[in-house]
C-alpha cells in the first residue's frame, strides 16, 4: 500500500464527526435483531463492538469476541443496494382525468440524503460499481437512479476475517479493496493498542482525515495491516473456479444437476433479497379508491417468483428447476454478456441465507465436474438414457448408440 | 425370451415381410428401455433412430413458453415412434417423452437407409408400409384438427 | 443489435414516466382486436423506427408493452394493434376516441429494412404477429425498389380472425405476393386452408439469398424456421420477433431475460442464429 495513515481507536468517533459536519448521512453495521445489519450510525458506539458472526450454509449467528473490534465479523444479511436500489420507490403520482389523461404527474423530490457508507467491504465495493453499472450503465437512464449516490462517501473495511461461506478470493473481489472508496481502513487490535490503518483513496477523503486525529504510519503498522489483509485471505470458507464459467455452465443448461437442486430449492427467493447485485424489480400500478390518482411503484422483485416470467398463457418458467438455473446462471454466466462481468462478488450471503443451505460453489463444482462437453446435444438420448440390453438376438451388432 | 426377429416380426407394420428381410431389419436393431418422464427424442436434435412400442407409451409433444408442453398424440403397443430418419435433413420434428416406463425396439436409422439402398425390393416394401402408418395418422390428425368437440367460435 | 439512437426522453421527464396520447381513431379488427390510432396531446411526436414498441397504459390498469403497428414515415400518428387478453390490454381497448393512453417508447431493436436491401425479402406473419410486421412492410414498399422479390405469408386461425384484409389486397396490387392461410374455414372461404409453413412451398424466390423477417407464436417461428432452412435460406438471415415479460422497457427490472440478452434492449427482433441456441432449452 502507498502512503498511509494511523488513527486511534480514541479518535475513531472525530471521523464521524467530519462527516456529519459535511451533511452527511451515515449508514453503517449496527446490531438488530440477532444479526449486524446497516442502519444509521451515530458514534462508534452504534457499531457491533466485540461482536463476530459465525457463518455457514444455511446459519447464520452471532457470537462475542474476547475483544473490542469495532468490525470483526464479516457481511450480514443487509447489502448497500437498500440505498442504490430501495426496496419500494414511488416513480411518480399522477391525478387521472375524466378522459383518462394524467396531469399533474409528479416525480417525488430527489431529496435523498447524502450518504456515507461506513464499513464497506472489497466484495461490497465490487457490488456497488456491478449494480451501478446495470442501473447507469445503458442506453436508459433514470435519473432518480443516478441521484441517489452521486454524492456517496465511501468508508471502506478492509476485512479483518473471512466470513464462513466467503469467497472473495476466488471472485478477484477481494479481500483487499484498492480503489472505489474514499477512504479504508484496516483495523489492527494489538496486546496494548487498537488502532486502524488509514488509506486514503480521494481528495474528499483526503479532507476529511485531516479533521481527524492520526500520524503518518510507520513500517511495522503497516505491516501490521498487510499481515491481517493476508490472514483474512487464507481463511476464506468457499472456493469458485471460474475459469470459463460462463462457457461451462451455458454447454451444461440440460445438466442433471439442476434437477438434482431443485428438489431442495423453496424458491422463496432469500437469496435475491441478500444478494448485493440481485436488481430486478416489478413495476405496479396503484389507484386510489374513487379512481382518481395513480401511483407508480417499483419494488424489489425476485425471479423466483412463478409470476416473473409470465407470458400470455402462463410462465415461461414454471419449474423450479428452471428458475434456479435461471437465477445461478443469470448470476455468474449471462452476466458478462449483459454487462461485461460477473455478477458474484463473492460475498457468500446467498449460502448463509437460504434455508435449505444451497451452496452456488459446490452446484458450480458439481456440473464441472461432470460437464458434458462432447456430448451430442441435450437430452438425445444417449446411452445414459435409454439403456440398451441386448436380449436374445445373435449376432445383432450395434444396438442404438 | 423373444428373439428381436420375433419382436419385430410381430409389430403390425412389419407384416408380412419374408424372414430373410425380417433377419436384414433386425441387424439394424436392439432392445432398449426407458423410464416414465424421460424424453426419447427432441426437436431439432439430429434424428438418427426410430423406435417400435414393445410395452409402454409415448407422447408425441410441442414445448411452448408460457404454455408449456403440449400433447399432440400418444403412441403405444406395436406402434412405431419417429419418421424423421427417413428424410432429409434427418432431425426430430417433436418431442417424445415416455409417459410410461417403455420397452422398445431401436432401430439405427442410417443402418437402415443403406440397407435400403442396397437392396431396393426391401426398401420398396418397408416405404410401403411406413406410408400406410403415416396415411392412417394423417388423417387422424386431420380429424383433430376440426376440434369436434368445441364449442362454434370461442375466441383464444 | 442495437436499438436505435432515437430521441425519447423529454425534458424534465424520467424514463418511466408516461406521455399522454389520445385516441383519435378506432376500429375493431377482430372480434377481440382493436387498432387504436393516437396522437401526442403535448405535440411531441413519437418518431420509431418497424418493430419497435411502446409500454402502453390506460389509466391505472396497468402497462403493457405493444409493438407499433403503424406508418414510420407518419409519426404524427401512432398506431397500436391491440389485442384484449387482460385487465390491461381490456382497458386499452375498451378507450374510446377523446380518452387519453400514457405512452413510453420506443423501446427494441428494429426490423432490418436496410441491411436487406438488394434481397428478396420473405415476411412470415402468424395471427396477431402481422401487425408488428405491418410497419416493415410499409417501408419496404415504400421504397420497392430497393428490394428484390417480396412476399407476405400470413397464417390465421380462421378467416374472421385475419388483420387488416383491406390492406392485405393493397399490398399485393404495390408489389408484394400475398398468400394467405387459415387453419380451418367453411366453405365460403375461397383461400389457402392449412398451416402457414405450408406456404413456404408455394412463394416463388431465391431462397438462398432471401431474407426473412418472422413474428407469431414461438411454436409457430421455429417450425417456419425449419422450413425455410429447408428451402435454403440462411439463419444469418433470418430475423424474429420475440415476446418475453417485459415490464419497464429500460433494460432494468430484468424481467425480460431470454438468455444472456434482454428482449427489451437486445430485442424484440434478433437474428435467429443468435438465438436457436437458447430456444432449444426447454424454460429457458
Amino acid at each position: 500500500m502507498s502512503a498511509a495513515h494511523v488513527v486511534e481507536r480514541i479518535d475513531f468517533d472525530a471521523l464521524l464527526d467530519a462527516l456529519a459536519r459535511r451533511g452527511y448521512t451515515i449508514v453503517g453495521p449496527t446490531v438488530r435483531d440477532q444479526a449486524i445489519v446497516y442502519d444509521e450510525i451515530a458514534s462508534s458506539m452504534d457499531l457491533p463492538v466485540g461482536w463476530t458472526d459465525e457463518q455457514e450454509a444455511g446459519q447464520y449467528r452471532l457470537r462475542r469476541r474476547d475483544d473490542e473490534a469495532l468490525f470483526g465479523y464479516a457481511v450480514g444479511p443487509h447489502s448497500w443496494k437498500q440505498y442504490q436500489l430501495p426496496a419500494e420507490v414511488k416513480l411518480w403520482r399522477a391525478r387521472v382525468d375524466q378522459d383518462g389523461a394524467l396531469s399533474d404527474v409528479t416525480e417525488p423530490a430527489r431529496d435523498t440524503p447524502r450518504y456515507a457508507f461506513l464499513g464497506a467491504r472489497s466484495c461490497e465495493l465490487h457490488a456497488i460499481g456491478i449494480l451501478d453499472r446495470v442501473l447507469l450503465g445503458g442506453s436508459h437512464t433514470d435519473p432518480a437512479d443516478s441521484a441517489r449516490t452521486q454524492d456517496l462517501f465511501i468508508v471502506a473495511v478492509q476485512c479483518g476475517e473471512a466470513g464462513g461461506t466467503c469467497f472473495c478470493v476466488s471472485m478477484k473481489t477481494g479481500p483487499v479493496a484498492e480503489r472505489g472508496f474514499d477512504l479504508a481502513l484496516t483495523e489492527v487490535l494489538e496486546e496494548r493498542r487498537h488502532y486502524f490503518v488509514v488509506e486514503v483513496g480521494s481528495e474528499r477523503g483526503a479532507d476529511v482525515l485531516a479533521e481527524v486525529p492520526h500520524t503518518q504510519a510507520h513500517g511495522s503498522e503497516r505491516d501490521a495491516a498487510g499481515a491481517v489483509h493476508a490472514r483474512t485471505a487464507s481463511q476464506m470458507g468457499r472456493e469458485l473456479d471460474v475459469t470459463e464459467i460462463k462457457e461451462l455452465l451455458y454447454r451444461n443448461l440440460d445438466h442433471p444437476q439442476w434437477e438434482e437442486v431443485a428438489e431442495r430449492c423453496l424458491t422463496c427467493g432469500n437469496c435475491t433479497m441478500v444478494c448485493p447485485t440481485c436488481f430486478c424489480t416489478t413495476v405496479e400500478d396503484v389507484t386510489d379508491l374513487a379512481g382518481d390518482h395513480v401511483e407508480r411503484h417499483q419494488r424489489w422483485d425476485s425471479c423466483f417468483t412463478v409470476d416473473y416470467s409470465g407470458i400470455h398463457g402462463g410462465a415461461v418458467r414454471g419449474s423450479a428447476k428452471s428458475r434456479y438455473r435461471q437465477w445461478m446462471t443469470h448470476k455468474l454466466a449471462t452476466w458478462h454478456d449483459q454487462f461485461g462481468s460477473s455478477g458474484c462478488v463473492g460475498c457468500g450471503r446467498c449460502i448463509t441465507w437460504c434455508p435449505v443451505g444451497i451452496d452456488l460453489t459446490a452446484e458450480a463444482a458439481m456440473i464441472r465436474a461432470s460437464d458434458r462437453e462432447g456430448t451430442s446435444a441435450p437430452g438425445s438420448g444417449s446411452p445414459s438414457m435409454i439403456r440398451a440390453s441386448d436380449s436374445g438376438a445373435p449376432g445383432a451388432p450395434g444396438g442404438p448408440k | 425370451m423373444k428373439g428381436l426377429e420375433d419382436l419385430i416380426a410381430d409389430a403390425s407394420v412389419f407384416a408380412g415381410l419374408e424372414p430373410r428381410r425380417l433377419a436384414l431389419i433386425a441387424g439394424c436393431a436392439g432392445n432398449a428401455h426407458i423410464r416414465a418422464g424421460t424424453m426419447l427424442f427432441q426437436e431439432g436434435q439430429p434424428a438418427d433412430r426410430f423406435f417400435l412400442i414393445r410395452h409402454g407409451a409415448i407422447a408425441l409433444e410441442v414445448h411452448s413458453p408460457g404454455t408449456g408442453s403440449h400433447v399432440i398424440e400418444t403412441l403405444g403397443e406395436g406402434e412405431v415412434v419417429g419418421w424423421s430418419w427417413l428424410f432429409k435433413p434427418y432431425r426430430w420434428q417433436f418431442d417424445a417423452r415416455a409417459i410410461q416406463p417403455a420397452r422398445l425396439v431401436a432401430f439405427d436409422g442410417a443402418c437402415l437407409r443403406a440397407k435400403c439402398d442396397a437392396d431396393h425390393e426391401l426398401g420398396y416394401q418397408l416405404m410401403q408400409r411406413f406410408a400406410s402408418a403415416m396415411l392412417e395418422r394423417l388423417q387422424a390428425t386431420r380429424l383433430q384438427l376440426l376440434d369436434i368437440y368445441g364449442d362454434a367460435r370461442t375466441p383464444a | 443489435m442495437h436499438a436505435p439512437q432515437l430521441e425519447l426522453s423529454r425534458p424534465g421527464r424520467g424514463p418511466m414516466v408516461p406521455a399522454p396520447f389520445e385516441v383519435v381513431a378506432k376500429r375493431r379488427d377482430t372480434v377481440d382486436t382493436w387498432t387504436l390510432e393516437l396522437e401526442p396531446r403535448s405535440g411531441e411526436l413519437l418518431r420509431f423506427a418497424p418493430g419497435q414498441f411502446t409500454m402502453l397504459s390506460a389509466g391505472g390498469a396497468g402497462e403493457v408493452p405493444i409493438s407499433i403497428s403503424g406508418d414510420p414515415g407518419r409519426p404524427e400518428r401512432l398506431v397500436h394493434t391491440v389485442r384484449a387478453v387482460g385487465l390491461a390490454t381490456r382497458a386499452i381497448c375498451d378507450a374510446d376516441p377523446g380518452r387519453v393512453l400514457g405512452v413510453r417508447g420506443p423501446f427494441g431493436t428494429p426490423w432490418p429494412v436496410e441491411e436487406v436491401r438488394g434481397l428478396d425479402v420473405v415476411v412470415a406473419a402468424g395471427g396477431i404477429g402481422l401487425a408488428p410486421l405491418r410497419p416493415a412492410l410499409i417501408e419496404l414498399l415504400s421504397r420497392r425498389g430497393e428490394y428484390g422479390r417480396l412476399v407476405l405469408l400470413y397464417g390465421g386461425r380462421a378467416p374472421d380472425q385475419l388483420l387488416y384484409g383491406d390492406q392485405l389486397r393493397d399490398w399485393a396490387e404495390r408489389g408484394f405476393e400475398v398468400l394467405v392461410t387459415v387453419d380451418g374455414a367453411g366453405p365460403e372461404w375461397l383461400g389457402h386452408v392449412g398451416v402457414v409453413t405450408r406456404l413456404v412451398k408455394r412463394a416463388e424466390l431465391d431462397w438462398t439469398t432471401a431474407a426473412a423477417m418472422l413474428c407469431g407464436p414461438e411454436v409457430m417461428l421455429r417450425f417456419m424456421v425449419t422450413a425455410l432452412l429447408d428451402q435454403g435460406v440462411s439463419s444469418g438471415r433470418i430475423y424474429a420477433s420475440m415476446e418475453r415479460n417485459m415490464q419497464c422497457g429500460i433494460g432494468h427490472c430484468g424481467h425480460c431475460q431470454l438468455g444472456p440478452t434482454l428482449v427489451c434492449r437486445d430485442g424484440p427482433v434478433y437474428r435467429w442464429s443468435e438465438l436457436e441456441r437458447w430456444l432449444a432449452i426447454r424454460e429457458l
